[in-house]
């Protein structure tokens, strides 16, 4: 098959180096190589958002871009996510508003609002409502999750 | 409120806003979904799909394919067939108005001789790795000779239409009734005023976020099958496939649903999919797994909704609506899909009545075979359609009769003293407050002060709708005796099983399945608060047919109804039981033992157990009478419905039109729900949030299109399927009442689910034609999409926009 490209990054903290096809997505990568299965699929045309990772910050549609090319970025999945203030307000948020239901596209969410409450400050919810159109949410309507974003918007707000 | 969880705690109960317990591994990474598990040595597959809507397959060429490094096989329909793979069932017969039965043709996991629908399978690849599957799939030659197509109902049913299935003289399924007509005849010739209205209920996609997957592994040692799959019901799935499809002992055949991620309804049927892969991984003594990415979901889910309806209003001078006729035309698809007849039929029509006394009711359905996917049930599943039809209805009568809507509607409920109240189409409604949940609706948006808002809106270049939609359900399926006698092939009561281990907690197991809604928070609550046992000390065990007695799964929203029924039961044999126990350890007789906050005591003695002390000694009966009682405490119960259970409510919402682009925008939306008795109402909120998003999105955003000549799907992907976001729409105000709990379950509660989808559409509908009223539209069928909104203020005579059409 195709040429192996190596490539290296930190991944939740961790150092990786591995061997990739030059056209492996990096959802694929997250997913099948390095087995972190929080990061989920849920379209092949970078519509629903369910595979979205920070990278270097960044909240970045994993199915968008190659592995190579994240080669020397810092990647944040769901499994590491709870390791920053930002990312715990998050979480707990999801979790006390019930921002979540079947899980499934939770992920995803999680990290584009992590980084919505760390680039931004005081939005108001219909600004939130625009800032994760990038994401697709199917149970629970989108009103829970904008609960926790205004919730763990004030939590870090008044940290 | 908050759900305080330290272990000083008194045990949460019903109606604790108790945050989910299943919440920490979502939030972690760490669910486990069918694409998830990984066997060793897993092998993959992909499917060879029809590209034409209806085609004879004249040659399957495989060479190619098999060439490739890492295929490992490619098999079609007659493969299967050589190996004794039968067709997939449908679970509902029904009995046509003359008698005769319906039209049922078989469903074969692979096509055989012809394919039906764009998407429909052919063969199926095996590879080493999913991407060489895929690649392999794409170089199987499949020759197909093109048929000339049908894909709506009129064009199916149309003289000289071409058959979808040969050997039937018309696309024809069924032609099926309910109701009296000759009396629905004598009403309307009598009637001052009828209206009548053509209307559309379009078809959609329930689209939950977890594409489908399957993955199994056959041990041959044992000859047992694995099957994980992405379902709403993994004993059905067991129950069809042993018997009907791959022809094994149950008890050789363990299915798991493990977490899934969303079901709506579309994962509540056996697939094609589901029989082949388990299949696959006999014939090639591996595990072999197959995910469907986004746009195979579009081409292999069954689709929803989509009917065609003639529906007509008998009313008298003073509103009082003296009958119902209604035509359905309901779009099957190609194939008949697990639940499919039953949708347009029995959990449809027995519901025309809608929240009124209506005397007479007749209403005919024709069921027609098209080249589109087979369509089944989703969220709702027949009972928004029929909400739909009755309150659209409403709106048109009081615009004829210069009536207020919300005025013709009070005339017409019935009343929380006439229940329980039978319909003319047989359902016995047991308890309701409809005028309750109505009044608080209209005072909690302001009704009365809607025409200043309308007129505001209109000096800001605005029009601004409000709509309503008084709504009634039946959930909680079903009684089994009804059910058969309507024509189910399976029963529809549930299982739970409660366990009380040696050191005190508990292991609930129930046949109901859940994908988001939250089983393993509310089921524990039923159970602590049955037992008065810690929440905490209770696991919910669901989704494997291993661990669980049997299930009918989730769907109708049944969970707490029927599922939640049979854990309360077997919660009550445990606390008798328990009583035999405490009775022998404090040395008195079983009528003298009382069981309050855990404890078991008598008023014989001042000795007195803990439920945890009784559980322990259950388990250590060296003294015990074992000759009046067994060791052990853990109950089984199959709850058996009484009733349907009936939730109601009125959602009613404003809208605001921008008539320079169509674009509706959804100001408010209010829901007072009655769903009985609530057994966490943070979970309950959340199903009507997600009910109504679903709801606003079919009326708004999603459509599923063919082309009307070709059959082929318009709307194959996310970019051109409208997927309902965050800006598309407002928060919730939602609210209930607990003062109608259901009458003949042991909990009370009626089931929270669908509630959102069953009035969200047609709420939002009767607000878009209330926003276009001054320029006379009376009626527009779903989706109200910008392009059709703008284009119908265009047209309209009395539009001072008109003629701008470009």
């Amino acid at each position: 098959m195709s040429e192996k490209i190596c490539v290296s990054m930190r991944v939740n903290g961790e150092p990786i180096c591995r061997d990739v096809s030059h056209e492996m997505l990096l959802a694929e990568f997250i997913r099948n190589e390095l087995r972190l299965t929080g990061l989920h699929v849920g379209c092949d045309t970078s519509q629903c958002g369910a595979c979205t990772i920070l990278m270097d910050g960044d909240a970045v549609k994993s199915c968008t871009i190659f592995a190579p090319l994240a080669d020397g970025t810092s990647i944040t999945t769901i499994e590491g996510v709870a390791e920053t203030p930002a990312g715990r307000a998050v979480v707990t948020a999801f979790h006390e508003c019930h921002g979540l239901q079947c899980g499934f596209c939770t992920p995803g969410f999680v990290l584009s609002v992590v980084e919505l409450v760390t680039k931004t400050s005081s939005i108001d919810e219909t600004e939130a409502r625009q800032a994760v159109e990038g994401n697709i949410c199917r149970c629970t309507g989108y009103h829970n999750i904008v609960r926790a974003i205004m919730q763990a918007q004030s939590e870090l707000a008044g940290a | 409120m908050k759900y305080d969880r330290s272990a000083e705690a008194a045990p949460k109960r019903i109606g604790d806003h108790a945050l989910r317990v299943e919440d920490r591994r979502f939030l972690s990474g760490k669910g486990r979904y069918t694409d998830d598990v990984v066997f060793p040595n897993q092998l993959y597959a992909a499917f060879v799909r029809s590209q034409h809507a209806h085609a004879e397959i004249k040659a399957i060429d495989t060479t190619e394919a098999l060439r490739m490094p890492g295929v490992r096989g490619v098999f079609t329909g007659a493969d299967l067939k050589a190996d004794g793979v039968g067709a997939i069932p449908c679970i509902w017969e029904i009995t046509c108005k003359d008698g005769s039965k319906m039209i049922e043709p078989d469903r074969y996991p692979l096509a055989i001789s012809k394919v039906r629908h764009v998407g429909d399978a052919i063969a199926v690849v095996v590879a080493d790795s999913e991407q060489t599957a895929r690649l392999a799939s794409r170089c199987v030659e499949v020759e197909l000779e093109p048929l000339r197509a049908v894909v709506t109902v009129g064009d199916a049913l149309a003289p000289g239409a071409p058959v979808v299935h040969e050997g039937t003289a018309t696309n024809l399924c069924f032609d099926w009734s309910i109701g009296d007509h000759d009396k629905t005849e004598r009403a309307f010739s009598s009637a001052r005023h009828i209206v009548q209205l053509d209307l559309v209920n379009s078809r959609i996609i329930a689209h939950p976020m977890e594409p489908r997957a399957v993955n199994a592994q056959y041990h041959p040692a044992g000859s047992e099958f694995e099957i994980y799959t992405s379902s709403q019901n993994p004993h059905l799935v067991r129950m069809l496939l042993c018997h009907s499809v791959l022809h094994v002992p149950e008890n050789k055949m363990r299915v798991v649903a493990p977490d899934v991620g969303g079901g709506f309804g579309v994962k509540c049927y056996v697939y094609p999919e589901e029989a082949v892969i388990p299949w696959l991984s006999r014939k090639m003594r591996s595990p072999v797994k197959w995910t469907a990415d986004r746009s195979e979901t579009f081409l292999s889910d069954a689709h929803a909704r989509d009917h065609e309806t003639h529906a007509e209003l008998a009313l008298d001078d003073d509103g009082r609506v003296l009958g119902l006729r209604v035509s359905t035309k309901a779009n099957l698809g190609a194939y008949l899909s697990t639940w499919g007849p039953c949708i347009p039929t029995y959990l449809y029509a027995p519901m025309l009545s809608g929240q009124y006394q209506i005397p007479v009711i007749y209403a005919e359905v024709k069921g027609v075979f098209s080249n589109t996917l087979p369509v089944d049930a989703y969220r709702g599943a027949g009972r928004p359609e029929a909400n739909y039809v009755v309150e659209r209805l409403m709106d048109v009568a009081a615009a004829h009769l210069r009536m207020d809507r919300i005025e013709l509607r009070k005339r017409n409920l019935i009343s929380r003293n006439q229940m329980p109240y039978l319909t003319a189409t047989g359902m016995t409604y047991d308890t309701g407050d409809f005028a309750l949940c109505l009044t608080r609706a209209l005072s909690a948006i302001d009704y009365d002060g809607f025409e200043q808002r309308r007129a505001d809106a209109r000096a800001n270049g605005k029009l601004r709708g409000i709509g309503l939609s008084c709504y009634i359900e039946a959930c909680g399926l079903s009684p089994s005796r009804l059910s058969g006698k309507i024509g189910s092939r399976i029963a529809l009561y549930e299982s739970g099983q409660v366990r009380l281990n040696p050191d005190g907690t508990a292991t609930v197991f129930t046949g109901a399945h859940s994908h988001g809604q939250g089983h393993e928070t509310a089921f524990a609550q039923i159970v602590s608060d049955m037992l008065c046992l810690p929440f905490e000390d209770i696991e919910v065990v669901h989704g494997d047919t291993a661990r669980i007695a049997f299930g009918l799964g989730t769907y109708g929203s049944r969970s707490a109804a029927v599922g939640g029924s049979a854990l309360a039961v077997s919660s009550r044999k445990v606390l008798e039981k328990g009583k035999h126990i405490a009775a022998h350890m404090l040395e008195t007789t079983v009528d003298k033992v009382a069981f309050k906050d855990g404890i078991f005591s008598s008023s014989t003695t001042n000795k007195s157990f803990s439920i945890k002390e009784i559980a322990r000694s259950a388990y250590i009966p060296h003294n015990f009478p074992l000759d009046n009682f067994e060791p052990g405490l853990d109950e089984l119960s199959f709850y058996d419905p009484l009733n349907f259970t009936f939730p109601n409510g009125t959602q009613i919402a404003e809208v605001e039109i921008d008539p320079e682009t169509g674009a509706c925008e959804v100001c408010r939306f209010i829901a007072v729900d009655d769903f009985g008795v609530i057994i966490n109402p943070m979970i309950v909120e959340g199903q009507v949030h997600g009910g109504l998003a679903q709801g606003i999105g079919q009326a708004l955003l999603e459509h599923c299109r063919y082309d009307e000549e070709t059959g082929q799907l318009l709307t194959g992907t996310f970019m051109d399927y409208c997927m309902p976001r965050a800006s598309d729409l407002p928060s919730f105000e939602v609210s209930y009442h607990e003062q109608c709990p259901c009458t003949h379950n042991p909990l009370g509660v009626k089931g929270c689910g669908e509630a959102g989808t069953i009035g969200g559409t047609t709420t939002i509908m009767s607000a878009v034609v209330d926003s276009l009223k001054e320029f006379g539209v009376t009626h527009i069928d779903m989706p109200a999409t910008p392009e059709k909104v703008w284009s119908t203020i265009r047209r309209s005579k009395d539009s001072p926009f008109q003629g701008q059409q470009r």
